[in-house]
């Protein structure tokens, strides 16, 4: 009876996967930027079914593979961005400070033009992340950018292991001021943590017990999913990426995550990572941090934009994320700003939005650079991508063209808002775009927390 | 004798030790601090931006000027000679929209001086408030940029900015001399993300707003023509319009929806003021002939945005100035940040690599701003008798790995330090760095 569910649930996520689409095509001619294996001049790459199946010279097509000559241009592996709000249709949930139990996978907006936006900067994967008005936010959501299909389950990077948002410092204990509750202060910051790990240790004893019992009559305990979430974090099935500025907060919480044997953590934002460096790369955490956002609030204040450099070469494992539905856009430009501050290498430099972004999700025997049976996310640019000249040229994901700058033009929507009117014109704001931080900034947290939004 | 050869040799061996760290930091008990003289920049390629491009060139400041430039310079003889070694000397970039000196912490309301109360504040000075000590300052003028637009934001019209040089300990030593009032154009375009309004409301929000303004104009125009009279008493924010309204001072109009900026237009011919000059501009791709026929000046930023329609190719943004410059419109670019003014370059190499070219995207952040901001016959090239506001850098300055070398900002060498570089030094390699043996973060790894 019970093999025959796992087959009949086998069915359905291949029925499910069949929808995504795989592409077969051949690139010709270009300067291929593996970030793993340098870069290679004057090669091919031949993509197969979504997956990249040869690099090398000469390639044929096999018959019915269209063929791309990309001459003189320039490509990478697609970019991924370690921390994004775009493509949500909710950011927060504010009701409590420990909030594990919901999940972005629900609030997943295919239709966000803001996904042509990001493709049209060589993104091919974003990691679409809860905000960071309390403690322990919400599960994330990986993701591919397969714009263009109303199912939300399209988007869905399949396979991607599951993570959870923290936050740490100024936003949480804004929400627990506006709230009078706890935490007001970072000491009721950590007590919160201590407190929800230390329940959900006692929670995981007694399925424990259930689980091991032999006696029939024993009663299962209340199931209770925000708990139980912990408990996946303590096993190692839930990545942490835990929102965090200053170097004091971030140690705090390496602590913690070591009396609770919790070793997979990503420091966001992180701007001060670069005081505890040594720590990080001592602990194993990795950090995903801008490339040189600072002083829009004090937490940030004491920023350096040779962040990402020193975290680099102190061995930190560490990306470049946006954050923001425009930084997204550039983030190849973002990335090459640590060789202005820092002097990385050009392949160092590139893996800070490829390979490295690729590892903190867990993704990165998949995707995050160009190797033969990775799957063929793939970005063409026209000069070197670390140029400020670079202009991306196509996009795939799957081996499938998301985006070419020859058909750019005009209207990308794919769904039009009916309340929406002609004169529906927002004048960029850069101080506006913090959608992880607009819940501190920008929003009234008498509304963000009421039921009125 | 042998005493002379001794103090020489300490002074080498001095030069030695402190040389290498002062080319980019400091240390703690170690202030480093600008200074004046005469400085002969030699061995560089000396983009001039209204004259070309000199080969070898060497380039002479004294007193705080550009005494001489080209390649055939006498150096005098107490003149402290620089050999870029081939490098690039450019004129200070200058950014078209700042809140620079005004804003230093964004999310605390204490640190933020650019907006006061009110809907009718042109008098308010943005020099007043300019914080010389600003830590943004430093990090922004090591990047290339040496003057500023400074700007009150907020309400109608927000009050008067000023152009700022980089550096200097009061606001009156930082002042580059250009003024202008700072006005809103009354706009018909969407509210904040938060603040999304009805197509009603706004439109009622607009024309209350323009009927405030068009008063407090027509106040000033009465007040022009009857200020030396007994009638006038002190009525402070319509006297700073004045000047306006008798074409000695510069009126900055806010317009980006693309009916807002004809509407400004309009508005702009009806009353015939003469020196105005129209800032933001997001939409003028949309209305780019009307612009180029008003004659109007466009001081258009950030070029790294979002566009403002969702139904708009994802590059508008991008390709605005570009499209308004090849309409016959003379363009500025800004960044409208305060801490990341260090991006203009950035925003220029957008603008030039969609559509608007290297050469006029360089124009726009040097003389183009210059002029539109009242302070051409001071800064924005290089020309003998100018402002010593330059800076060597090893290559083109809008490319992401090119890095500033020297800088000078009135003549003053600027040291090459700021809060973000110091922290750099002392954080690279970290001392103490991590004892494992003692670590409080080990964990068993499963």
């Amino acid at each position: 009876m019970k093999n025959i569910f796992t087959l009949l649930l086998c069915l359905l996520s291949t029925a499910a996967l069949a929808q995504v689409q795989k592409g077969d095509v051949l690139f010709k001619n270009g300067t291929v930027l593996t970030v793993t294996n340098g870069t290679m001049e004057n090669t091919d790459v031949l993509v197969r079914d979504g997956k990249i199946s040869r690099i090398g010279k000469d390639l044929r097509a096999p018959r019915g593979v269209e063929t791309v000559d990309i001459q003189g241009k320039f490509l990478m592996p697609g970019i991924i961005d370690a921390h994004s709000h775009i493509a949500g249709s909710a950011i927060n949930e504010g009701t409590s400070q420990v909030t594990a139990e919901v999940s972005m996978e629900d609030v997943v907006d295919p239709t966000d033009v803001a996904i042509y936006r990001a493709l049209a900067g060589g993104v091919t994967s974003i990691h679409l992340m809860h905000g960071s008005a309390n403690v322990i936010g919400g599960q994330n959501e990986t993701m591919k950018l397969r714009y263009g299909t109303m199912n939300p389950d399209d988007l869905r990077f399949e396979g991607a292991p599951r993570t959870i948002k923290f936050a740490l410092g100024e936003n949480p204990t804004r929400g627990g001021r506006s709230r009078g509750i706890q935490p007001q202060s970072r000491m009721g910051v950590e007590n919160m943590l201590r407190n929800s790990f230390a329940e959900a240790v006692e929670y995981g004893k007694e399925w424990d017990a259930y689980n091991s019992s032999s006696d029939p009559r024993k009663v299962a305990p209340e199931y209770d999913l925000r708990m139980q979430t912990l408990v996946d974090i303590m096993n190692g099935d839930v990545l942490i990426h835990c929102h965090s500025y200053r170097a004091d907060e971030i140690y705090m919480l390496m602590k913690v995550l070591s009396d609770f044997d919790v070793d997979k953590i990503t420091f966001q934002h992180a701007n001060e990572a670069y005081k505890v460096a040594p720590e990080l790369a001592a602990f194993g955490a990795s950090a995903s941090v801008f490339a040189d956002w600072w002083a829009y609030k004090l937490e940030v204040y004491y920023s350096t934009a040779y962040n990402a450099a020193i975290l680099t070469e102190n061995g930190v494992l560490t990306s470049i994320n946006s954050d923001s539905g425009e930084l997204i856009r550039h983030l190849f430009h973002e990335a090459a700003k640590t060789q202005k501050y820092g002097d990385l290498s050009d392949d160092q430099a590139l893996a800070l939005i490829t390979l490295n972004p690729a590892k903190q999700l867990g993704i990165d025997s998949r995707v995050g650079s160009i190797e033969v049976g990775k799957d063929a996310d793939i970005a063409i640019f026209d000069k070197h991508p670390l140029s400020v000249y670079a202009v991306p040229q196509m996009t795939f994901v799957d081996g499938v063209k998301y985006f070419d700058l020859t058909d750019s033009k005009g209207d990308k929507r794919i769904f039009v808002n009916p309340e929406s009117t002609i004169s529906d014109i927002m004048i960029y704001e850069r101080h506006e775009d913090h959608r992880c931080l607009e819940d501190a900034n920008m929003v009234n947290f008498e509304d963000l927390f009421s039921n009125k939004k | 004798m042998k005493m002379k050869l001794v103090r020489t040799l300490i002074t080498a061996l001095a030069f030695l030790l402190i040389v290498p760290v002062a080319t980019f930091g400091q240390e703690d008990d170690q202030v480093l601090k600008a200074r004046g003289g005469k400085f002969a920049l030699t061995n560089a390629k000396i983009y001039t931006v209204t004259n070309g491009v000199i080969e070898n060139g060497t380039l002479l400041i004294s007193n705080g000027i550009i005494e001489a430039v080209g390649t055939d310079v006498r150096i005098p003889a107490d003149a402290e000679v620089i050999d870029v070694n081939g490098k690039e000397i450019y004129p200070g970039m200058i950014d078209g929209g700042t809140t620079l000196g005004l804003a230093e912490i964004g999310s605390i309301a204490e640190a933020n001086d650019f907006r006061e109360t009110g809907a009718l504040t042109p008098q308010m000075q943005a020099l007043t408030a300019v914080n010389p000590n600003s830590v943004a300052i430093p990090v922004t003028r090591v990047s290339g940029v040496t003057t500023v637009w400074t700007m009150p934001r907020g309400g109608v019209l927000a009050g008067t900015a000023a152009a700022i040089n980089l550096f200097g300990y009061t606001p009156d030593q930082m002042d580059a001399g250009g003024r202008g009032i700072v006005m809103n154009f009354p706009s018909t375009a969407g509210g904040r993300r938060f603040r999304r309004l009805s197509e009603d409301e706004r439109k009622k929000r607009q024309e209350r707003a323009l009927k405030q303004l068009n008063e407090a104009w027509d106040k000033a125009e009465l007040y022009a023509k009857i200020e030396n009279s007994d009638e006038v008493r002190n009525y402070p924010e319509i006297e700073a319009l004045v000047p306006v309204v008798k074409g000695e001072m510069m009126l900055f109009i806010e317009a980006n929806a693309a009916k807002d900026i004809t509407g400004a237009i309009e508005w702009v011919k009806d009353r015939g003021y003469e020196k105005v000059v129209l800032t933001g501009v997001s939409e003028g791709w949309r209305v780019a002939e009307e612009i180029a026929a008003s004659g109007l000046s466009v001081i258009t930023g950030p070029v790294q945005a979002i566009p403002t329609r969702s139904s708009d190719s994802y590059d508008a943004a991008y390709a605005n100035p570009g499209i308004l410059q090849k309409a016959g419109v003379k363009v500025a670019i800004r960044t409208m940040e305060a801490e990341n003014v260090r991006n203009l370059p950035y925003h220029a190499g957008f603008a030039a690599s969609y559509g608007m070219g290297r050469e006029e995207a360089l124009k726009a952040i040097t003389i183009n701003a210059a002029e539109i901001l009242g302070i051409g016959d001071q800064v924005g090239s290089i020309e003998v008798g100018k402002k010593a506001n330059i800076f060597v850098s090893t290559g083109d300055p809008f490319e992401t790995a090119t890095k500033i070398t020297d800088l000078f900002i009135d003549g003053y060498k600027i040291p090459m330090t700021s809060r973000q570089i110091r922290l750099y030094d002392e954080f690279m390699n970290r001392t103490p760095g991590v004892d494992k043996s003692k670590s409080a973060i080990n964990i068993k790894k499963k």
